[in-house]
């Protein structure tokens, strides 16, 4: 074979997957490799960024935030002003490109919260592709507002109810599909996540957040962030946030994990807090599994967050000691949701409410001349029922 | 001679898969045993996992069962160690990575070893990363068997000629279950397979009708059925032995080239 490093972040990545597949990640890694550095196709997925998805995202001092916690200046990364409501479509416009490339006609894709779903489904209608969507059962319940607009983008939303019929089982179904049809389909994985090339592919694609948050922040302030957050769950819009800072070893970088009702209760998605080294979906790295190996059943507020790995980059970043992984709860987010709504007139998804909770809980420690960027992963309208239930109101979409 | 090739030496073999703790190890143990005197030549016991992304909703069913039953690794160990005393046909496990990495790998192929498994299948594990459990293995004298999909392509000699115990070949793209049909050029991956190795190759994969083990055998060195035993046995519970053994019975005389003519007649 080829010098092929199989994706290894350290221990972490690599290509644990079945021997169905093997030539389907290799041809895509092979088509990658080409067309990251072919000049026609970066022109064309600029033009798409930039003209579909409204890229660049804003970079936003949130001055009311700042003041209202009295400390470090606070930015946000708007990727919630992205089409489709989250920074998901940089990813998905990437793949859905590349796969038409190599001759695809085909898109399947898991999601959790639906966000990526909708991404997919979108890039799939603008391109003219087929697109097929697997969705736990309960996110379809939790999400089902996402599941009539990929249905309305021209996608088949297929509800999975094996497992805990969440975002884990749906990205199982998801690669039992693949596995079962290959030559007209790719399968758009939108985190981090799964075999190499999986993880550098998505990374590179989000990896925009970081590439414009650095260019924007020199210009409005002549200097790096001291602090970057970002919420993880496979972790595509943290990779994509810390990626062009990992050299700057004066940026402190944070991914904020889902902790649910806490990481000392068994309902919790927070990986790198409560899980070990193993092996699935693909991968090594970080999961919450028992001491059998055999996966946990996780759970988080957040459907996007609620999943039980991390991705290999991010378990490195943390093996290493370059990134910190920190857990947020339910209730602390759900705070963090209703006070970004009220103070900047924002409402983050649930997801990157995590985030904002983190720095709720950090900028008031730091001096007023520190900068802190919270990347607001996408919009919160999605969540705004479920929030109201957790509140105590019965309202439904 | 390796326990493993000396099954393949009675003419075609059949193999039987099983998943261990599904509904309970007393009730695996007496399905092992029925299947060993009914002519099964070797038996993949599978090792349940939570969340088996190689398998059709059979199998995953019996995985979940047996999970839900709260059978852990130890268990199955010790229920191996037992069976040894009576049960002599090769017996090799299957089951994912995790499960051997999580109980530590040297631990996991060493108690193999030492309570008589003969191989493992890690469906998750193609040839690019065995190499985290091969050196293991060979130490032990563990088989660490390869899988050839109809997708490996120019990809089978590399694998055939590393290849120990069998190789299992998968008959079609998807995951494991029943199939009405098997369309795949088999033939001619087992003709490059055979350009590479000596060593024996089972088909596997959509298997459930005597007829078809009949014709995977005739190109093959046996054939591998799981998802047809697994209803058998979510069908009779605990009561799964014995029409477990007909079919394996029935199974065999098929895979070893008898009774097909009246097989054909229905």
């Amino acid at each position: 074979m080829m010098n092929r490093t199989n994706g290894r972040f350290g221990i972490h990545g690599g290509q644990y997957i079945p021997e169905t597949l093997m030539n389907a990640v290799i041809e895509l890694e092979q088509a990658y490799d080409f067309y990251k550095n072919d000049p026609a196709f970066n022109r064309e997925l600029t033009e798409l960024f930039n003209e579909y998805a409204g890229r660049p995202s804003r970079l936003y001092y949130a001055e009311k935030l700042t003041k209202a916690l009295g400390g470090a200046k606070i930015y946000l990364k708007r990727e919630d002003l992205n089409h489709t409501g989250s920074h998901k479509i940089n990813n998905v416009l990437g793949q859905a490109l590349l796969a038409k490339k190599m001759g695809k006609t085909r898109l399947i894709a898991e999601t959790g919260a639906g966000q990526h779903g909708v991404a997919t489904a979108t890039a799939a209608a603008l391109l003219d592709m087929e697109c097929v969507v697997f969705m736990g059962e309960e996110d379809t319940k939790r999400q089902a507002l996402n599941v009539y607009r990929m249905r309305l983008l021209g996608a088949e939303v297929i509800p999975v109810t094996t497992g805990t019929a969440t975002l884990k089982d749906a990205v199982s179904e998801a690669m039992r599909e693949w596995t079962s049809r290959i030559d007209d389909t790719h399968y758009c994985l939108g985190s981090v996540m799964g075999p190499h090339p999986f993880p550098t592919i998505v990374r590179d694609f989000q990896a925009v957040i970081s590439r414009e948050i650095k260019a924007q922040l020199l210009e409005k302030e002549g200097r790096l962030p001291d602090a970057v957050i970002a919420c993880v769950g496979g972790g595509s819009n943290a990779m994509g946030s810390f990626y062009h800072f990992i050299e700057d070893k004066e940026v402190r970088l944070i991914g904020c994990e889902a902790a649910g009702r806490g990481i000392d209760t068994f309902e919790t998605a927070a990986t790198i807090n409560t899980g070990r080294p193993g092996i699935f979906h693909g991968m090594k790295s970080y999961f919450c599994q028992d001491a059998y190996g055999q996966i946990a059943p996780v759970y988080s507020i957040s459907a996007g967050l609620d999943y039980p790995g991390i991705g290999p980059e991010h378990a490195y970043l943390h093996d290493i000691g370059r990134a910190e992984y920190v857990p947020v709860t339910d209730e602390e987010a759900v705070e963090a949701f209703e006070f970004l709504s009220r103070t900047e007139g924002i409402i983050p998804a649930i997801e990157s409410a995590h985030a904002v909770a983190h720095a709720v809980k950090i900028a008031p420690t730091m001096d007023k001349d520190k900068i802190i960027v919270i990347t607001v992963s996408g919009r919160g309208d999605k969540d705004c029922a479920a929030i109201a239930r957790y509140r105590g109101e019965d309202i439904y979409e | 001679m390796s326990n493993i090739r000396a099954a393949f030496q009675k003419g075609k073999a059949f193999i039987p898969f099983i998943t261990c703790g599904d509904p309970d190890l007393e009730t695996t143990g007496k399905i092992v045993r029925a299947a060993a005197e009914n002519g099964a030549d070797l038996i993949e016991l599978g090792i349940p996992f939570s969340d088996p992304t190689a398998e059709g909703p059979v199998i995953q069913g019996a995985n979940l069962r047996a999970l839900a039953g709260g059978v852990t690794t130890d268990q199955i160990f010790d229920f191996v160690r037992e069976l040894r005393q009576d049960v002599k046909i090769p017996l090799v496990f299957m089951t994912y990575a995790n499960v051997v990495f999580s109980y530590g790998a040297e631990k996991f192929i060493s108690t193999c070893a030492e309570v008589g498994i003969d191989g493992i299948i890690l469906p998750d594990l193609p040839f690019e990363e065995k190499g985290e459990f091969q050196p293991i293995c060979t130490q032990y004298d563990v088989a660490l068997i390869s899988l050839i999909a109809p997708t490996s392509h120019q990809r089978i000699a590399m694998i055939a000629k590393e290849a120990e115990g069998f190789l299992y070949v998968v008959s079609s793209l998807g995951v494991t279950g029943t199939r009405s049909r098997i369309t795949t050029d088999l033939a001619a991956i087992v003709e490059a397979i055979r350009e590479n190795t000596e060593i024996p190759c089972a088909i596997g994969f959509g298997i459930s009708t005597p007829e078809q083990a009949g014709k995977m055998a005739s190109i093959s060195d046996g054939a591998i059925v799981g998802s047809a035993i697994i209803k058998l046995i979510e069908k009779y519970g605990r009561e799964a032995a014995e029409p477990v053994g007909a079919y394996v019975r029935e199974m065999k005389s098929a895979a070893a080239g008898k009774g097909s003519a009246a097989l054909s007649a229905n």
